[in-house]
């Protein structure tokens, strides 16, 4: 009789869970080991601003509108908050960025006056204007998932790129590259 | 009580996302945040989204279950547009431009999430598939002494 052949092939066939199981477990264990700690990039890149009017966060500087954008210069939004630990690391390059001619535009990320003058008076103020963003809806608007983050925005008022955490000094010469080529 | 599982919430967003530390803003939440809408119906249908869509800092988790200060904006920000006669599928459409299909725990069938719900089912028929041929030829077996 050949009744050995199949039970062979069958025999071989209940191997196949063992492997799935194995298979799977490796991946667990990588995910583990990994973490998923990744950051959430913005998907609202290379599309127009939203229309936003946010009311002014200082008593030195205007609120922030979306129809300050598209008048042919470049600008930076940057999100911050006198509440966020890096973004007073990110002070000096927004300062010396600001001293080389590019109007970094300002969002007070759920703040507080008070606590905001006193974090420009003891960081700098490099803003061209700060909007009060006190619900985040202008960061959920920009695909934003935290502070500080800046957006570079060109000349037409297009978001063209989302820069993730403090930006240092040795980003300035870069992103004042990119700005000249958004003009 | 109430404070030890703030602290746990904001010490598990500084593990889970140092590069923007979140220290607690001085302001209080936002309308919304904490507060139920008037017409359960609504309250109903906001729930549902909000038990679906996940929280961007405390990343697991979603925004009905998070205590992190963009988790309740973002909670605000749907009960408001389901008052204001938002529909839900629009909020998530909505969401998903900015944040990807990442942001809701019931994405949307595509290239990259077709995946989750052919697998599934091509487990299932493979399961069946293995026992319909454990089953035959013991049935074989009966047929021929």
């Amino acid at each position: 009789m050949n009744n050995g052949q199949p039970v062979r092939r069958r025999n071989w066939l209940l191997w196949v869970p063992l492997g799935v199981v194995i298979i799977m477990a490796a991946m667990f264990i990588w995910a583990l080991r990994h973490g998923d700690d990744r950051l959430i990039q913005s998907h609202w890149i290379d599309k127009p601003l939203p229309a936003f009017d946010l009311p002014a966060a200082a008593a030195d500087r205007p609120g922030l509108t979306s129809r300050s954008f598209g008048d042919g210069q470049p600008r930076i939004i940057n999100l911050f908050a006198s509440w966020c630990i890096p973004c007073r690391v990110e002070a000096p390059a927004l300062a010396e960025l600001q001293r080389r001619g590019v109007i970094v535009e300002g969002v007070a990320i759920r703040d507080r006056p008070e606590d905001l003058a006193r974090f420009l008076g003891e960081f700098g103020n490099p803003y061209h204007a700060i909007g009060a963003d006190e619900r985040s809806q202008l960061a959920l608007a920009l695909g934003s998932s935290g502070v500080p983050e800046t957006f570079l925005i060109d000349g037409r008022g297009m978001i063209r790129e989302q820069i993730q955490g403090a930006i240092t000094p040795d980003m300035v010469p870069e992103i004042m590259a990119k700005l000249e080529r958004m003009r | 009580m109430k404070f030890a599982r703030l602290f746990a919430a904001f010490a598990l967003c500084c593990a889970i996302f140092p590069p923007a530390l979140q220290a607690q803003s001085g302001l209080p939440p936002a309308p919304y945040a904490y507060r139920q809408l008037d017409d359960p119906v609504q309250e109903a249908a906001a729930r549902n989204l909000m038990a679906e869509l996940r929280c961007l800092v405390c990343q697991g988790q979603s925004i009905a279950d998070s205590d992190a200060p963009l988790a309740g904006d973002m909670r605000s920000d749907v009960r408001e547009r389901i008052a204001a006669g938002e529909r839900p599928a629009e909020i998530r459409q909505w969401l998903i431009d900015r944040y990807g299909n990442w942001v809701t725990y019931d994405p949307p069938i595509e290239g990259d999430t077709i995946a989750l719900y052919i697998l599934p089912l091509l487990a299932l028929i493979g399961g069946l598939f293995i026992v319909i041929r454990r089953l035959r030829p013991a049935k074989q077996g009966d047929g021929t002494p």
